[in-house]
């Protein structure tokens, strides 16, 4: 395969893997969100 | 997109379903299945987020502990044709990757455990997972016969981790789950082992019908069934749980030892004529799930 080739699935595997991190990470903070709205109620 | 041959294919950033792959997503499911059971038993109710951070975090412990064991047992895995096609022997994905994966993994989902519920259950996450890695993966499993026997503890964790996220403390019954799930371990690894048992013998791992036998095998898997059983029915037979939970145990406990019996029955040596080894090795997977989807459903009725 040519380096031009090689590149471009580089690419495609860095966006996706971006994407997909960019997604998480925003799960992630929601979910933090309503966990300390959850121990608040809870008087943790 | 056509398939390309790739100079290199472990130099480049690691594909996401490679990643999800180095989690053993199949595992997975009966793990957070079982640490789902242990939260829903126990007598106090968590707010549904909480809950559900709790299993999130069983879920990505599992994962950890897959990753960090394909990234110790490459070279074995690239000997077996189970194995062979995973990320890391198939070579495209580099170790370092799978190594740092499955540590960053392990930290966050205890570190979660602790601040979304309690840290007694993030201690027994912790527990669990270097259990699995540094106890059965790297020191019990290439060394001695007996690593199902003992490795077996690491996989019996989550109930215990899902009872204690939810109460703060231990009890008898995700103590007796624990048991369940450890006794359990042996006779359906073992029933796995026997048919694919020259992948281990090439592999050079000590698994009991390469290192013992067949036929010695075949009497420990209808040996270990018995206190399986016995485990199975005590929740009932201690007040623990209801009839209806009673009842299916002693049914579904009563077709595991009739098919362990058919195993120790079984003279056959060839994989393909192991058909009661096939059998167990399904139904114990099954017995497990309808074990304790029964103990969830028994406690809900109750109350």
């Amino acid at each position: 395969m040519n380096k031009d080739g090689e590149l471009e699935i580089i690419r495609k595997r860095q966006r996706e893997r971006a994407r997909i991190f960019g997604w998480l990470l925003g799960a992630f903070v929601v979910l933090i969100f309503f966990i300390t709205i959850a121990k608040t109620g809870m008087n943790w | 997109m056509a398939a390309v041959e790739l100079t290199n294919p472990a130099a480049l950033p690691a594909d996401w379903r490679d990643i999800l792959a180095l989690t053993k997503p199949r595992v997975m499911s009966l793990v957070v299945f079982s640490g789902l059971c242990g939260l829903l038993v126990a007598p106090v109710t968590l707010p549904a987020v909480l809950g559900f951070t709790a299993i999130l975090c069983i879920a990505l412990g599992a994962g950890a502990c897959g990753a960090l064991n394909q990234w110790y047992e490459t070279d074995i895995d690239a000997k077996m044709r189970r194995t062979a096609k995973r990320p890391l022997p198939a070579g495209r994905m580099d170790r370092q990757s799978a190594l740092h994966f499955g540590v960053g993994l392990a930290f966050f989902s205890v570190l979660l455990m602790g601040l979304a519920t309690n840290w007694l259950a993030a201690v027994l996450l912790a527990m669990s997972i270097l259990f699995y890695v540094l106890v059965y993966t790297v020191w019990l499993k290439p060394r001695t016969a007996q690593n199902i026997v003992i490795g077996g503890a690491a996989g019996a964790f989550p109930p215990l981790i899902g009872w204690v996220a939810a109460t703060g403390h231990l009890a008898a019954l995700p103590l007796l789950l624990f048991a369940i799930i450890f006794l359990w371990t042996p006779p359906h690894f073992w029933a796995l082992s026997l048919f694919v048992r020259s992948d281990y013998a090439a592999a050079g791992i000590p698994m009991l019908p390469v290192v013992a036998g067949i036929a010695n095998t075949r009497r420990q898997i209808f040996l270990y069934s018995l206190p399986m059983a016995a485990a199975a029915v005590a929740p009932w037979l201690l007040g623990l749980s209801g009839p209806i939970f009673g009842a299916s145990a002693a049914v579904l406990s009563f077709v595991f030892v009739v098919l362990a019996a058919r195993v120790l029955a079984n003279r056959a040596r060839e994989p393909a004529q192991m058909t009661p080894e096939k059998k167990l090795f399904a139904y114990s997977v099954f017995y497990l799930f309808a074990l304790f989807a029964v103990l969830v459903a028994d406690r809900w009725l109750a109350s």
